[in-house]
């Protein structure tokens, strides 16, 4: 049991440095892992620590941070959805065929889209979310399913070509820079990111996450249905692979039903490097959002040292496992502290 | 006590005997001082005693005697904190349950644990695979299958998949498994749970036939009519202490029930006969957990404590559970307050105002990882909600009423509950349930793993809270706790209430006798 003074907060208060060091390692710890990636790459890479190379990485880690936020939620209720990626092919797809459509103004089609695109990635999600829990087949199964339907869905839709022509109104906004270095899409992933984490932090639903990745039965035998909760999480993951549709049609600026493959290794790859606990109830969004960046990061710092495409997957890939073998340190250090 | 030590004296010989000087003449297994401590509870200590080469050991006792620890002490689960373990003429101390089994101890786990994705055959000679260079030998492996099958009288392929299998059929294989490589100590853990009678005469044959192959066996049974058919000598435990190794012959089923209670009560005065039980609080009428199990009846006035009794796996918490919706049931009406209610989830049962304090308090009542705060307002967050908003200074402010209410010791409120003590954990599970507000308490096993000084806390807030009102019902292994703060007893045996003692009959040895009741008459004895 751990003694300590108590504060009028009632936290305990240990030697300045213990707190230092825990709340460094609680709060920051792969935040302080970015900073000395970034420094690293200041020092070593040409024209890494520039404004335009930074604008660069901004607009590149948008559409991968706004599906990981969605993912950050069912990972951290103890599920993993893989079918994020060819959702957001899937939306794409329709988000194009609305905005092409010349009988509509874009006042009209782009407003319209965003909603078809959310409707529809929310729809995906819920199903995932509804199978698994009516059925109790693992999410891995149900959204493994999922990533082929979408994918066969959007090159039904889709004709199976790209759709092009997206009103210029639209083009010029996903071109849009604010303040120097901020693209119009990176602010609106760092929306997404903020009302992630009001969510997690402040609401009653944020909380049964946590308490539903922490202990499911507990959390039933306190009286609640946890299926509902999972229901919801997985829609939501849906909702931010829709929103992402829409973040890639800003940048790229072309509908097409194999966009995003991949994107869902990416997207979990955030979670986890964020600090994010594969088997729930541990985690934050920021931290998510700290593991988009080292992931881009990495990939362009490496390529402006120069190293070769064959060598930055092996990288990276090292980075994904060596970050999660660090956490294992990393809580074993907190507990260590958190208990004297 | 010292009664029981003199009592052991005719084996001091054995004793004084020096281990590895004759390999064949000496007692095959001895235990000396042995001790195992758990967090919160001495689960053995200072046991001695030896089983002498080929006969039929009993061992015997409560639930939380230490029959359990013992035996995984044996098969190499664990090693003990204290003492020593001679096997064979020589120093045992396996590292692993696989030591255990190529040192010639074998044991047959009252939990099976068969592989169910494998046939039988593989199963019965999974630990050495009949082999020719690395590959599986099918033809020898199933013919000694079917051996191993008919000895113990099993009429199935052994190609079967073990999933496909009943639970009998399943421990018959595991004790065929048993079988099939020679052991020098059989320990069987209740083998006979899931038999029919007919099936443990069965048993008993083959028990004889490998005694007559001087194979020792160490035998665990809640049924105290079949050791008589197995058992040469008996030891009893009780409290994780020896109370006495002696030879069966003469020794009555009353006599060993007396040797297994024993254990005296002290009174804890923590009992409130102030408090008059007023109007019902939860009412449980033909409760059937499947169509052909026994109905269970009962009802817990306000302001009373009711306990349930029974040996482990006589029903109780299955019956606790399907009150609380946690299981399914397939009958049964539930009234809480004198109103019939329906409860077909946890769900039901919180909004119904029935709480259930589990058995298993770090995976099924908490969630370790969280903070004490989060751990209490976890039942009642509608409460704490402005439009989906949590209310965190209320929150805060409410478990911080509850943590000094229940003087639970942490530092704060934002502590993880997952480092606080068992007494502790257990406060924070009461104090959860408080927060809601219910009116009928379930708990199953509230101090198991819990400290003295803090189960004397226990008790007193268990009292106090009957005497707000609330009924309560109480689910305990420990029998002297049972007796000390309840209004009433319920026995259960074998899934059904075998009888219901009042305080004022208040005897060990007869809710003991109750409890064995149905497992005396299954035998036809």
């Amino acid at each position: 049991m751990p003694e300590g003074t108590e504060r009028a907060d009632g936290r305990k208060t240990g030697s300045v440095w213990d707190n230092v060091l825990r709340i460094s390692m609680r709060e920051a710890g792969v935040a302080i892992a970015l900073v000395i990636i970034v420094l690293f790459f200041s020092a070593t890479a040409p024209y890494f620590a520039t404004p335009e190379n930074f604008l660069k990485i901004f607009v590149q880690i948008a559409i991968n941070t706004v599906l990981a936020a969605g993912m950050t939620f069912v990972i951290l209720t103890g599920g993993i959805d893989l079918s994020v990626g060819s959702v957001l092919a899937l939306c794409t797809v329709i988000g194009a065929t609305i905005m092409v459509d010349e009988s509509l103004s874009p006042w009209v089609s782009i407003p319209l889209a965003l909603v078809a695109c959310m409707a529809t990635g929310a729809a995906c999600g819920a199903v995932n979310g509804w199978i698994c829990e009516t059925w109790k087949v693992p999410s891995f199964i149900v959204t493994l399913g999922m990533l082929n339907v979408a994918s066969g869905l959007a090159r039904v839709v889709s004709g199976n070509s790209t759709i092009t022509g997206l009103p210029q109104s639209f083009v010029d906004f996903g071109n849009e820079i604010y303040f120097g270095v901020f693209p119009s899409i990176f602010l609106v992933a760092i929306i997404v990111i903020l009302i992630g984490w009001f969510i997690l932090r402040f609401t009653v639903f944020g909380r049964f996450v946590f308490a539903i990745g922490t202990n499911e039965e507990a959390v039933r035998l306190s009286g609640h249905n946890p299926r509902v909760f999972k229901i919801a999480v997985f829609t939501l993951s849906g909702l931010t692979a829709g929103i992402a549709a829409m973040v890639y049609l800003l940048r790229l600026n072309v509908g097409s039903p194999i966009a995003g493959s991949g994107y869902e290794l990416n997207a979990i790859a955030a979670v986890i490097i964020g600090g994010t606990s594969l088997s729930g109830g541990k985690g934050s969004i920021i931290g998510t959002l700290v593991g988009a960046c080292i992931l881009q990061v990495l990939a362009t710092g490496l390529q402006l040292l120069g190293a070769e495409d064959n060598v930055k997957p092996i990288v990276i890939g090292t980075v994904i496992v060596l970050a999660v073998v660090l956490d294992t340190y990393r809580n074993r250090l907190l507990r260590v502290l958190e208990s004297r | 006590m010292t009664t029981d030590l003199n009592e052991t004296a005719p084996d001091a010989d054995h004793l004084s005997a020096a281990p590895g000087q004759d390999r064949t003449a000496g007692p095959i297994l001895r235990l000396q001082g042995v001790g195992k401590r758990f967090p919160g509870v001495v689960a053995l200590r200072d046991v001695s005693f030896e089983v002498r080469r080929g006969e039929g050991h009993v061992l015997l006792g409560e639930n939380g005697a230490g029959k359990s620890t013992l035996i995984n002490l044996l098969g190499g689960l664990f090693p003990p904190d204290e003492g020593s373990i001679w096997f064979d003429g020589a120093p045992y101390r396996p590292a692993s349950p696989l030591e255990a089994f190529s040192k010639g101890i074998r044991v047959v786990h009252q939990e099976l644990n068969l592989l169910s994705n494998l046939t039988v055959a593989e199963n019965l000679l999974f630990e050495r695979l009949p082999s020719r260079r690395g590959l599986v030998n099918f033809r020898e492996m199933n013919r000694r299958a079917t051996e191993l099958l008919s000895e113990v009288g099993l009429d199935i392929s052994p190609s079967t998949l073990v999933s496909r299998l009943g639970v009998a059929q399943m421990q018959l294989v595991e004790i065929a498994k048993a079988l099939a490589h020679e052991s020098k100590l059989l320990v069987l853990d209740e083998p006979t749970a899931t038999l029919t009678s007919k099936e443990v005469d069965r048993l008993f044959e083959i028990l004889h036939r490998l005694k007559a192959r001087n194979v020792t066996t160490l035998y665990i049974s809640h049924r105290l009519q079949e050791i008589y058919e197995v058992g040469d000598r008996v030891t009893v435990l009780r409290d994780g202490q020896h109370v006495t190794t002696r030879p069966l012959q003469g020794l009555g089923i009353p006599d060993i029930v007396r040797l297994m209670v024993g254990r005296t009560i002290e009174d804890q005065g923590v009992f409130r006969d102030d408090v008059q039980p007023s109007g019902e609080a939860l009412a449980v009428e033909n409760l059937r957990l499947t169509e052909t199990s026994p109905p269970i009846g009962f009802s817990v006035q306000r302001g009373e404590i009711v306990g349930i009794a029974g040996l482990v796996g006589s029903g109780r918490t299955e019956a606790v559970r399907a009150i609380f919706g946690a299981d399914p049931r397939a009958a049964g009406t539930i009234s809480v307050g004198g109103r019939p209610v329906t409860i077909a989830s946890p769900k039901d049962a919180v909004a119904a105002g029935i709480c259930l304090m589990t058995e298993d308090r770090k995976q099924q009542g908490l969630l370790l990882d969280m903070s004490c705060a989060e751990n209490i307002t976890i039942t009642d967050l509608r409460r704490l909600s402005h439009r989906g908003l949590l209310d965190r200074a209320g929150e805060n402010a409410a478990s911080k009423r509850l943590v000094a209410g229940l003087r639970i010791k942490t530092p704060s409120v934002f502590h993880k509950v997952g480092t606080f003590s068992g007494g502790n954990q257990q406060k924070v599970v009461i104090a959860k349930w408080l927060y809601r507000g219910s009116s009928a308490l379930i708990c199953d096993e509230p101090t198991r793993g819990i400290d003295v000084g803090a189960k004397a806390e226990i008790y007193e807030l268990m009292g106090r809270l009957a005497a707000e009102g609330k009924g309560i019902l109480v689910v305990s292994s420990d029998l002297p706790e049972l007796m000390s703060i309840c209004h009433r007893i319920l026995v259960f045996s074998k899934g059904r209430i075998a009888g219901e003692v009042p305080r004022a009959e208040f005897d060990q040895n007869r809710i003991l006798s109750l409890a064995y009741e149905e497992y005396g008459r299954a035998r036809g004895n």
